[in-house]
């Protein structure tokens, strides 16, 4: 499974206006996503991956600030399931 | 209008069971943080709550009375029955009559509802306990506290999240000043550390890992506590008459919606609330000494509440003692705003200002004077204490030193 495009897809719903496409330096609060809605997006991240984020919206805006810092998260957590314990 | 006295104080809290065991909690820094230990408490990924521990139901009830009593009706009934008892007020004949009982909570009986799902869901059982629906009913506090201490007047719950408490207290309190009541018992309850609420929580992410820290640099979040505090409110004229000691007076009370954003804090509504209050006490910005805050410990809501503190008093905003008890008790949803105003009242009869605990440095948006780490000596005559709750529903009440 290519995880970068599943996880772009999924942020890419909670994107308001017309669709678009969307880059790994492009900032979330700037794409319009409201508080609320990264709270969906990692639920929904999680959910689809069966995995934990481990964020909390009291710092998510610096974890989570654009699309390729939610890529690379969900990568590196997706990776670390993979592996054999 | 009445002027409105506070003649009794009660409280079920997670720094102790009674008002003097609380304040001596909030004014020694006392923290009431512990595990979580409701069922299935293992797979949630929160450990750290404010619940209170160590609460023996058959202390204060018979096996009968708690067939009918869901842990948030406990709380409010013993809460209610400490501040009856206070107030010296025998409620009974006519005044029964004329007595309200206004009680806030945000959900009700949900460790009832817990229990119920927990039978039909996971061990595949086809019935629950009988009592179920009204156990659980979110009216069921008010109709049980009506119940326990005899009072027949008007008696219902306001429900508004994080403010019902301050919206109960705000409603009795026009109840007696308007004359149409002569007593009410009023206050909030929650109790709701149970495990598909906390799983709810979880999802919000906006739970602290550790400790709240309110207005502090690197704050995490909030922790989700349980209990109770009620208190009784009379004409001033009746009760000093019938030489009842007078705790506080309430002076004011401000409300107001944001018709913005679900969750996300409004510095507008929450001016708005201040003003209001303000307003209805014919008080100006600079007869406040301290403001019990909202101060929840999440990054939004305590810059928005020190952005509004600033709206409202402006110069005399860095004069204010500005604190949240929510640092050593957590957030009691629907009781927080009965827990806050219980702080209040003790602070203005004391001349002492509880701490804002667990606070590393200053953030630079929240530069008010919060009384950090140490509760602080201090003539006060006017306290206001904050409510702002999911749903942008704010409440505000002001409070005045007893003469």
């Amino acid at each position: 499974m290519d995880v970068a495009a599943e996880v772009i897809k999924i942020i890419a719903k909670k994107v308001p206006g017309e669709p678009r496409e969307l880059q790994a330096g492009d900032n979330l609060a700037e794409l319009g996503l409201e508080s609320l809605d990264a709270v969906e997006m990692i639920f929904d991240l999680e959910e689809k991956f069966d995995i934990q984020i481990p964020v909390n919206a009291n710092n998510a805006k610096a974890e989570f600030a654009t699309v390729g810092d939610v890529v690379t998260a969900v990568e590196k957590i997706v990776a670390e399931k993979a592996r054999p314990a | 209008m009445k002027r409105v006295a506070v003649t009794g104080l009660g409280a079920v809290t997670p720094l102790g069971h009674d008002t003097e065991t609380f304040w001596e909690g909030v004014t020694n820094g006392r923290l009431g943080f512990g595990p979580i230990t409701c069922a299935l408490h293992e797979r949630l990924t929160q450990k750290v709550a404010a619940p209170v521990a160590g609460f023996d139901p058959l202390a204060h009830f018979d096996e009968k009375s708690l067939a009918i009593l869901d842990r948030v009706s406990q709380f409010a009934i013993v809460a209610a029955r400490e501040a009856i008892a206070q107030s010296g007020l025998v409620i009974d004949g006519a005044l029964s009559e004329r007595t309200a009982a206004i009680v806030g909570t945000g959900s009700g009986g949900m460790g009832t509802q817990d229990d119920a799902y927990r039978r039909v869901f996971l061990e595949n059982l086809n019935r629950v306990f009988p009592l179920t629906i009204p156990r659980l009913m979110v009216n069921a506090p008010a109709s049980l506290v009506s119940m326990h201490c005899g009072i027949r007047g008007p008696t219902f719950v306001t429900a508004s999240a994080c403010a019902s408490a301050t919206h109960a207290i705000g409603q009795a309190f026009h109840m007696v000043r308007s004359g149409m009541v002569d007593a009410a018992v009023t206050g909030g309850t929650e109790a709701s550390i149970v495990f598909g609420c906390m799983k709810g929580w979880e999802a919000m992410r906006i739970m602290a890992p550790d400790l709240p820290r309110p207005f502090s640099r690197d704050r995490k979040g909030m922790i989700i506590a349980e209990g109770a505090a009620m208190f009784v409110l009379e004409p001033l004229a009746t009760a000093q008459a019938r030489g009842a000691t007078i705790l506080a007076e309430i002076v004011g009370f401000g409300m107001s919606a944001d018709a913005g954003d679900l969750t996300s804090p409004d510095e507008g509504g929450m001016t708005r609330a201040m003003l209001g209050a303000l307003s209805d006490a014919s008080l100006s910005p600079s007869d406040v000494d301290y403001v019990n805050a909202h101060g929840t410990g999440t990054l939004v809501n305590d810059i928005a509440e020190t952005a509004a503190l600033k709206r409202v008093f402006g110069d005399h905003a860095p004069k204010l003692a500005v604190s949240s008890t929510k640092s050593m008790v957590g957030h009691a949803l629907g009781a927080a705003g009965a827990l806050e105003l219980l702080a209040t009242v003790m602070a203005l009869r004391e001349g002492l200002v509880p701490p804002t605990m667990n606070w590393l440095g200053p953030d630079p948006a929240c530069d008010l004077d919060v009384v950090p780490n140490e509760a602080r000596t201090m003539p006060i005559n006017i306290a206001i204490s904050n409510s702002f709750a999911f749903g942008g529903l704010n409440a505000v009440l002001a409070v005045k030193r007893a003469a």
